[in-house]
């Protein structure tokens, strides 16, 4: 049941976006449609266990002073595996994530749990969080990228719900994404306060 | 196990194995996309000739000629011929002006200059606002559409700037932008026309003593 906690941690309890609130950039940037969330969150979760897992690896080995180049180093690899996949294989979510994917690197979400769980759990566990973790961020970054489509071009999915012009296009633009946020952040945090 | 100690030799060490296996991978994972990324890009490519010219029995990936705009912009020229008569071009246009980066846009004429149709390739525009280009310019609503249309004999800019044309709303910078690759496109074309239709008049005779 130890491994289900450590899951469920990342998962609900201290989601990265709702909870934590780290890495925002990707989180307030890439949202502003369901798939594009769905895609970085999948993205995020890919490096996030693969560094995990890495660095559950090799902490025995990084002296202290040069572990976070060393923690850097891995995830940045990570990330630009994923890039060149994405690019040669899905070009079209590449084409609306391009930007963004790079970003990974600096999202301190994955250099956090890196610093904070792998560096000091063994890998099972590592593996375990980086995915509770991973998914958690994706959850919250395809319901946060549903609304603002929803709200802002009346799509989910790519599925029309009503037409565009009735959209409210501030939902589409970096505003939107603040305001949907914190109403999202604030419905979370009464529903757990009346649990 | 224990922790490696800080020495320096242990931190130069270190560092310097994880940064070999990391370059390793990925020159590794670099050989082994660069396939199918170059035919991604081709295949996107391809798809946007055929979408912008009439149909074609050439290959026009392969007589693609490059010239260089006023501005420096290196513009890709793919003419489409059907049985060696040249009947479209495909250009890949780009402009600088856009709302925030560069628009490469790929836009189809007739010989004669007509607009045929265009696809928008790359560009950085505002989600939900200048992305719109994708379609608007093509929908026949108003005075939105460019297809049909000659940059001569229609002025082919907003309304705004006098032009004939409805700018997409809220959107007018991504709509100039638009217009100015189309421009660039037209331009580069009219200065160069010579090297296509003396391409297409060989290609008639030949065709001809056959």
């Amino acid at each position: 049941m130890n491994q289900w906690n450590n899951f469920s941690k990342g998962f609900f309890k201290e989601n990265a976006v709702f909870t934590l609130l780290l890495g925002m950039c990707p989180t307030l940037g890439v949202t502003s449609s369901a798939i594009d969330g769905l895609g970085m969150g999948l993205a995020t979760t890919f490096v996030l266990v693969m560094s995990n897992l890495v660095i559950a690896i090799i902490k025995g080995f990084i002296p202290d002073k040069v572990r976070i180049p060393s923690f850097i180093v891995v995830i940045a690899t990570f990330v630009t595996i994923v890039e060149m996949t994405m690019q040669a294989y899905v070009p079209a979510l590449f084409d609306s994530l391009g930007l963004f994917i790079p970003l990974i690197v600096v999202n301190c979400l994955v250099l956090g749990r890196a610093e904070a769980f792998a560096s000091k759990n063994n890998i099972g566990s590592s593996i375990i969080d980086g995915l509770g973790m991973g998914l958690g961020f994706a959850m919250a970054l395809t319901i946060l990228g549903s609304i603002r489509e929803l709200l802002g071009s009346g799509k989910i999915f790519g599925t029309v719900v009503f037409p565009e012009d009735y959209g409210m296009l501030v939902f589409v633009l970096a505003p939107g994404a603040f305001i949907a946020l914190g109403y999202l952040i604030a419905f979370i945090n009464q529903v757990k306060k009346e649990s | 196990m224990a922790k490696t100690e800080s020495t320096l030799k242990n931190m130069v060490l270190t560092l310097l194995v994880i940064t070999c296996v990391a370059g390793t991978s990925l020159g590794f994972m670099y050989e082994l996309t660069k396939g199918p990324i170059e035919a991604a890009k081709a295949a996107k490519q391809q798809a946007a000739i055929k979408e912008v010219v009439p149909e074609f029995t050439n290959n026009p990936g392969e007589e693609m000629k490059n010239f260089t705009s006023k501005e420096g912009f290196e513009i890709k020229f793919f003419p489409a011929k059907k049985d060696g008569v040249l009947i479209g071009l495909a250009i890949e246009t780009m402009t600088n002006k856009g709302f925030s980066g560069n628009i490469r846009i790929m836009v189809g004429i007739k010989p004669d200059g007509t607009i045929i149709n265009y696809q928008v390739l790359e560009h950085k525009e505002t989600p939900g606002l200048g992305t719109k280009m994708a379609d608007w310019f093509k929908t026949d609503k108003g005075n939105q559409s460019i297809l049909g249309k000659h940059p001569k004999k229609n002025k082919l800019t907003v309304s705004k700037d006098g032009g004939e044309v409805d700018a997409i709303t809220a959107a007018t910078i991504s709509s100039r932008a638009f217009f100015d690759a189309i421009r660039v496109a037209f331009e580069t074309y009219t200065e160069n026309q010579s090297s296509f239709t003396v391409t297409s008049n060989t290609s008639t005779e030949e065709g001809g003593t056959k």
